[in-house]
Parts: structure tokens; C-alpha cells; sequence
């Protein structure tokens, strides 16, 4: 019986913004850039206790990914907070220059990711991030599951002299992560242990992977849950231990099919041990304005999805 | 230092740019050859720096943003010249597996370069973050960028523009290479930049000017926007160049913006440059 116990509901941009102040206390050199949405990512109350290593941008996203890199020339650890949209899209070139390519100690942060963001609609929900950051050399992708853990990453990256994509939400959602447990940047954790399926997820569809491995223990299933919270360095031995058990996969990610977690995963099985592979994600399309629970289910992105995907995957192994 | 020694090393600079770029037939030598005397006090007379144990880190040190990398072979050279690393490697520019890019970065560990810059229009924003680092650190000293005329067509400059003057950096100072020219002609013609002067001034910055090829104007301007620093303002340096200076034959035409002597040019070049530390 699957038994996970959930500790609370809140939102991963809270967790970042818990995990900010607390790295702020931790280390000195870190230091915050926003650009116009303190309140949105949860900067204010770093804002409130260093407000010398604070710098409001204002609506200039390139200027402050271009000041980032700069800023670590003299030991500063700069964290910049902007919707996932404004985080990467609007800013890949200065990215891939100032920060990757230079290969400068910046911690972007990105909240509002993906479908979840809800109400705005399509101009502001990135399914497309995950895939411009994992191709950048030098770039670490980080998409934590929950709020505990979305504060422990925050907090672990500073100790990780690289650029770094912290990728969270809006919606509030379960936590279910130990707030002791340690992050281990590219050490995939087990969350369920099983035989018959494993599935892979990250971010919200972690949690939307627990529910759905629920269901299908109901149906005699017994579900391997990964939960893939760094997408690069991706943990290969960990996909390929699992799938040598299970002998199938199913991969969830709230994020374009195209580019995102499951092509990361589907590139390992391919070189290594081919097993079948469904894809649980957004399939080449934009949002559109809805709650965040709504746009999961329209855009096949719900626990339904997961579960009609395992009983697939399950069928082309035999 | 004295101009006359100044001069002498700007015209090895000269030199080596023709050579680096005719070697390998490619890179920009209009832009360079502009910047050549700019450059050359800036290293050599304006800027506290550590040629020889050259630190990232930059503590107690100026630093330069070189914005519009494409010039790379002005820079390559200076900071072989000033003693970054032995001016032979010169001769690799733009060769496989080589330190000295194309276009200026990080990668390849080659010292006096904090930055990659290439793509244009990032180069100030940049040098701010490392102008408010310093602040933070308590440390003094002064952050210079260098950008192309061109290269304002860019929106960032002005986010970063705004951004300088608002929040009162003041250890900053920036120069424009103001030549008139871009890839496609006159800067006049391809995108008006208005009246520059009023644009900076607009923007909250101290303006000033000077003739960049002028060593004596040069020095005496830069020791004033040093003078300027600390003050609330960001400084600009709006200094009138010509493509090609040094190289009659290319000299105010856009068309040696990105093309290199051939054999037979290069020897007109040098004759006119004239060998005075020695070629690599």
C-alpha cells in the first residue's frame, strides 16, 4: 500500500523564497536580482533582511543577466528572479554568452513555470525552458518537486560553483518531501520502489506521478516513482538500474515533449537498453488561460495521463 | 606614461593587428586599428592593473569590458604587449584549439579576459554588475567598456544605461567608438543614433568627448572621468575615431570593417607601421 505522507500545501516559489533568505544568511556572497516581481518570487523577505545585496532591476531581464555575470567578477553568488518566461526566452542569448558560455557562478531562478502559471495564458507559460537550458554547455537544470525540496535546492546551489536553472511554480501542491532531506544536485531520488513500470517525473508531475501510482497499484501495478529533480547532469545510472527491473518507462514533465525531461531520458535508453517509453507532456502546443488543475488535465498533463501512459507502456513490453 | 612611448607602442599594435588578422584572412581590422590609441593609454597609462598574475577575481583592481568584441585583435594584442601573455601567441589567433577566439572569451583561460563578448550589446551590463560587486567589496577601483557606435542600435544598452544612472553608479566609465561606421555603411544611414551626446546626457550620464587618436587628449580625458568618478554619475566617453587609423588605404571606410589585408596589402600596411617592440 503506497503510503506517502504529505506535510502540508504550499507553492515551490515559496520554497525558493524561504530557501533565498536562509542561503542569504548562510553565505555572504550571495546576493538577489529582480526584475520588477519581488512579491511574485517570494524576494522580499531576502529583500528585507540584506537589502544591500538586493537589486531591483526593473523590467530589463537582459540587463540583469548581463549584471549577474558581471557581478561574480569580485566573489558574489547572484540568484535572478523573473517569471520562467522572462528567464529564459527573452534572455538566451545574454545566457548563452554572458553566463554559459563565460561559464559565470549565476543562479537563474524561474518561477511560474510551465501550464501552472494559469490565468495570464499562453504569453507567459513556458513549456519550452527546460529544452533552451539543457542544451546550453555548462548549464545545470534543477526542477525541484515540492516546496521543501525547492528550498533545499536553493539553498545547495550556491555551494555549486556553475550556472544554474532552478525551474518552480505558482500553484500550491502537496509537500511531501522531508524538510531534512539533503539535495544531491544530479542524484535522482527513488520516491516509490517497483516492478512493473517506472516513471520518471519532475516538478508538479511528481506529485501528479504519486497519485497516478496509486491508481494503478489499485490495478495489481506495482510503479518504480523516480523523481528526476536535476534534468542535466541527468542521473543515468539511476534510470538504467530501474529499467533493468522494470523494462519500461513512462516519462512526466509539465513541459513541451519536445526538448524537455523525457528526451533527456529516451537519449540513455536509446544508447544503453531500449525499453518502451511513453512521453506524458505537452505535445507542440501553447496554453491558454484556465486554472492551473483545468490547463493539467486539458493539455494531458494529469494524473490520468500518467496512469494511461503506464498501461500503454506496459502493453509494448509484452 | 610619455606619449611619445605610448605612440611607439601603438604602432607595434598597429602592426600586430594587420599581421593577425592578414595571417589567418579573416577578423576585423577597421574597428581595431580605430581603437588602437585608446586602447594603448588605457592599458598603458589610465587603468591600475596586474598584467602578470592576472586574478578573475579582479580585487583591488580596474577592469575592462571590451563590448564590441569583434575588435578582438586591438585587444589581443595591448594585453600581449602589456604583458598578459608573450605577444608570440599572437600568431594563433583564430586557429583551432588556440586561446585567442575570434571573438574574445573565457574558455580557454586566456588571461586579462573576464567575459565573452561577441554578441553585441551586453558588455555594459557587465561591467555594471561588476561595478555594484565592487561596491560591495568596498573596493575603489574603476570599471571601463568599450563599445561600438553600431552596437548602441542594441536595446540592452539602454536598459543598462538607465539602470547606471538611476541606482548612482559611479564607478564606471564607459567610451563609445564613435567612427560613424557598421557592417552595412554609415551608421547614419543604416540607423540614425540622433544626437548621441544629448541621448547619454538624457540618460543621466556625464558626457564627455575626446579625438581618439589624439594620446595627449586621451590621457588628459581619461585622468578627468577618473577625476569625475565617485560623483553619483555614470561617466561616457564619446571619442571620435576613424576605421582603419594608421592604414591609408583603409582608413574611414566601412569596407575593412571585417576583411583583411591580402599579402601584397599587408607589406603597403607595415610600411606605413612603423616596427618598434619588435614584431612577434
Amino acid at each position: 500500500m503506497i503510503e506517502i505522507e504529505v506535510l502540508g500545501n504550499k507553492d515551490t516559489r515559496s520554497g525558493f523564497g524561504e530557501g533565498l533568505l536562509e542561503v542569504g544568511k548562510i553565505n555572504k556572497d550571495v546576493v538577489a536580482l529582480c526584475a520588477d516581481l519581488t512579491g511574485s518570487l517570494k524576494m522580499d523577505a531576502f529583500l528585507k533582511e540584506f537589502p544591500e545585496r538586493f537589486f531591483q532591476i526593473g523590467i530589463a531581464e537582459a540587463n540583469m543577466i548581463g549584471m549577474a555575470a558581471g557581478m561574480t567578477i569580485g566573489g558574489k553568488i547572484p540568484y535572478t528572479g523573473t517569471f520562467a518566461n522572462f528567464s529564459t526566452g527573452r534572455v538566451y542569448d545574454q545566457i548563452r554568452q554572458s553566463v554559459a558560455y563565460s561559464k559565470k557562478n549565476v543562479k537563474i531562478c524561474a518561477s511560474h513555470a510551465g501550464l501552472t502559471l494559469g490565468e495570464d495564458g499562453a504569453t507567459h507559460q513556458i513549456l519550452e525552458d527546460i529544452g533552451m537550458m539543457k542544451m546550453l554547455p555548462n548549464m545545470t537544470v534543477i526542477v525541484p518537486c515540492d516546496f521543501n525540496q525547492t528550498k533545499q535546492a536553493t539553498i545547495a546551489i550556491a555551494d555549486y560553483d556553475s550556472p544554474v536553472y532552478l525551474r518552480f511554480g505558482r500553484p500550491v501542491m502537496p509537500i511531501f518531501v522531508k524538510p531534512d532531506a539533503k539535495f544531491v544536485i544530479g542524484k535522482a531520488d527513488t520516491i516509490l520502489e517497483g516492478t512493473d513500470v517506472t516513471i520518471i517525473a519532475c516538478g508538479h508531475l511528481v506529485w501528479k506521478s504519486i497519485e497516478a501510482a496509486k491508481v494503478l497499484e489499485a490495478q495489481g501495478i506495482s510503479v518504480e516513482l523516480i523523481n528526476m529533480h536535476t534534468i542535466k547532469p541527468l542521473d543515468k545510472e539511476a534510470i538504467l538500474k530501474s529499467v533493468a527491473k522494470t523494462r519500461c518507462v513512462v516519462t512526466a514533465e509539465e513541459h513541451m515533449i519536445n526538448g524537455g525531461l523525457g528526451d533527456s531520458v529516451a537519449q540513455v535508453l536509446i544508447q544503453n537498453d531500449l525499453v518502451p517509453q511513453e512521453y506524458v507532456g505537452v505535445n507542440d502546443s501553447f496554453g491558454e488561460s484556465g486554472t492551473p488543475m483545468e490547463l493539467m488535465t486539458k493539455y494531458g498533463i494529469d494524473t490520468q495521463n500518467v496512469v494511461d501512459a503506464a498501461l500503454k507502456v506496459i502493453q509494448r513490453k509484452k | 606614461m610619455e606619449t611619445l612611448e605610448l605612440k611607439r607602442i601603438a604602432s607595434q599594435v598597429r602592426r600586430d593587428i594587420v599581421r593577425m588578422v592578414s595571417a589567418v584572412n579573416s577578423g576585423h581590422p577597421g574597428g581595431s586599428l580605430g581603437c588602437t590609441d585608446f586602447l594603448t593609454v588605457l592599458y598603458f597609462d589610465a587603468m591600475n592593473h596586474n598584467a602578470s598574475n592576472f586574478s578573475m577575481d579582479a580585487i583591488g583592481e580596474d577592469v575592462f569590458y571590451l563590448s564590441n568584441g569583434h575588435i578582438s585583435p586591438v585587444w589581443y594584442s595591448v594585453l600581449a604587449r602589456a604583458g598578459y601573455f608573450p605577444a608570440a601567441e599572437l600568431g594563433t589567433f583564430r586557429k583551432m584549439s588556440a586561446r585567442l577566439q575570434g571573438h574574445p572569451s573565457t574558455d580557454k583561460k586566456l588571461p586579462g579576459i573576464r567575459m565573452a563578448s561577441g554578441s553585441l550589446g551586453q558588455g555594459l551590463s557587465n561591467a555594471l554588475g561588476t561595478c555594484q560587486t565592487k561596491k560591495l567589496n568596498g573596493d575603489k577601483s574603476i570599471v571601463y567598456t568599450l563599445h561600438g557606435d553600431g552596437e548602441l542600435q542594441e536595446g540592452q544598452i539602454w536598459e543598462a544605461a538607465m539602470y547606471a544612472s538611476a541606482n548612482k553608479v559611479d564607478n564606471i566609465i564607459s567610451t563609445i567608438d564613435y567612427n560613424g561606421r557598421q557592417i552595412d555603411g554609415d551608421v547614419e544611414d543604416v540607423l540614425s543614433l540622433g544626437n548621441l551626446s544629448q541621448k547619454w546626457q538624457a540618460f543621466g550620464w556625464e558626457v564627455l568627448s575626446v579625438d581618439g587618436h589624439d594620446i595627449d587628449e586621451l590621457k588628459s580625458t581619461l585622468a578627468k572621468a577618473k577625476s569625475m568618478t565617485g560623483n553619483g554619475k555614470p561617466i561616457m566617453i564619446i571619442m571620435k575615431t576613424e576605421m582603419g587609423q594608421g592604414v591609408d588605404f583603409m582608413v574611414g571606410s566601412h569596407k575593412w570593417h571585417g576583411v583583411a589585408p591580402n599579402a601584397e596589402q599587408l607589406e603597403i600596411a607595415l610600411n606605413q607601421l612603423e616596427e618598434t617592440l619588435g614584431d612577434y
